[in-house]
């Protein structure tokens, strides 16, 4: 229940004070979003499987935000950050889909 | 699995969605509102960020490929729309040209017109009222009068309704002198568009026009018109052997 008011408060909070991105993150919020909905995903199914973690789910969250972060950025520097970006997305698309596919199969049976 | 079952048949999976969203403030549950409030707030920024500028997020390469695009699309549009102002202008110079040409032929025509006759004419000009109280007028001396008259610069002339033209003849006897095959009858009124002091002085030199006139016992009277009008006209035969010469070519 916290989890989905907190997911209401940061979306209000972002449409009230409408901030700019600082330049140098403007490339990198994209995929660190889309790494943390794939995070988000993960601990959803893993509460429905029974073995939600806190630590789990905060490290997975934060790692993923990271790791694609970091990506994107070595990508910009070797000068392949368009492919690598959307290298990045389409993992964590297949496993965001794979994630829902279980919640699905929890949820519906089927 | 205490939950009062749901319409559809119990399942695990609803009944542990159904606890984890019971209030409670747990650790984790704590930690993961704050990340989904983290999560939310990032997501609304990026799209938000996303409909603003939809270039800042894009990479160099893109930026530069886009950038290329734009220039060589430029380039392209410049290049048209040169093209068009040079043929816009042809064609204004062209419909200038050609307004130019008709508007010298219709003034070629106008002109033309006045002087065979065909056109109705205004214009300063004097009238000439032959009578013959002591005798009768020769035909050559209307020729006379006529000759004198085009020599004076008269450019419309015109005797009792008749439009007089180049090819206009005078014949017959004292008494029934005939233009062009029609009998004239006294009083002759001439009347001629020109200038009035040089047709009036024109036709009252000694031994002149109307000198002849009274030679033949007839009497003249001149008056001078800062504006008469000759309303009578003669259409022209088609000519039936010359041609124009046709305008050199270019």
């Amino acid at each position: 229940m916290i989890a989905v008011i907190g997911l209401v408060v940061g979306v209000v909070a972002g449409l009230l004070l409408q901030p700019t991105v600082p330049l140098e993150l403007q490339p990198y919020l994209p995929i660190a979003v889309v790494a943390a909905l794939d995070a988000l995903f993960g601990g959803l199914r893993a509460m429905l499987d029974g073995i939600f973690d806190d630590r789990v789910f905060l490290t997975s969250f934060l790692s993923n935000v990271v790791v694609a972060a970091l990506i994107v950025f070595l990508g910009d520097q070797l000068g392949v950050g368009t492919q690598l970006s959307t290298a990045v997305v389409v993992v964590l698309g297949i496993r965001i889909f794979s994630n829902a596919a279980s919640i699905r199969r929890h949820l519906f049976k089927a | 699995m205490t939950e009062p079952t749901p319409p559809a048949r119990p399942s695990t999976g609803w009944a542990t969605l159904r606890t984890a969203l019971r209030f409670r403030a747990s650790r984790g549950q704590i930690l993961a509102g704050l990340l989904c409030a983290a999560l939310g707030f990032a997501l609304v920024v990026q799209v938000r960020q996303n409909n603003e500028a939809s270039l800042s997020g894009l990479s160099q390469a893109d930026l530069v490929r886009i950038l290329d695009e734009t220039t060589s699309r430029g380039d392209a549009l410049a290049t048209e729309v040169n093209d068009l102002r040079g043929e816009r202008d042809e064609l204004m110079s062209g419909s200038d040209k050609r307004q130019a040409a008709l508007d010298a032929l219709r003034r070629s025509a106008e002109t033309q017109g006045i002087l065979t006759g065909r056109l109705p004419a205004e214009g300063p000009g004097v009238i000439a009222t032959l009578t013959e109280p002591n005798g009768q007028i020769k035909p050559v001396t209307m020729l006379n009068m006529l000759e004198e008259l085009r020599n004076a610069g008269a450019e419309a002339i015109d005797l009792n309704g008749h439009r007089i033209t180049a090819s206009s003849a005078f014949a017959g006897i004292p008494g029934a002198v005939t233009l062009d095959g029609v009998v004239l009858t006294a009083p002759f009124t001439w009347t001629a568009i020109g200038d009035p002091d040089t047709i009036a002085t024109a036709l009252q030199i000694p031994g002149g026009a109307l000198a002849a006139v009274r030679g033949n016992g007839g009497e003249g009277d001149l008056q001078r018109r800062t504006k008469l009008e000759i309303r009578s006209v003669r259409t022209l035969p088609d000519p039936q052997f010359a041609t124009p010469v046709p305008p050199a070519a270019g």
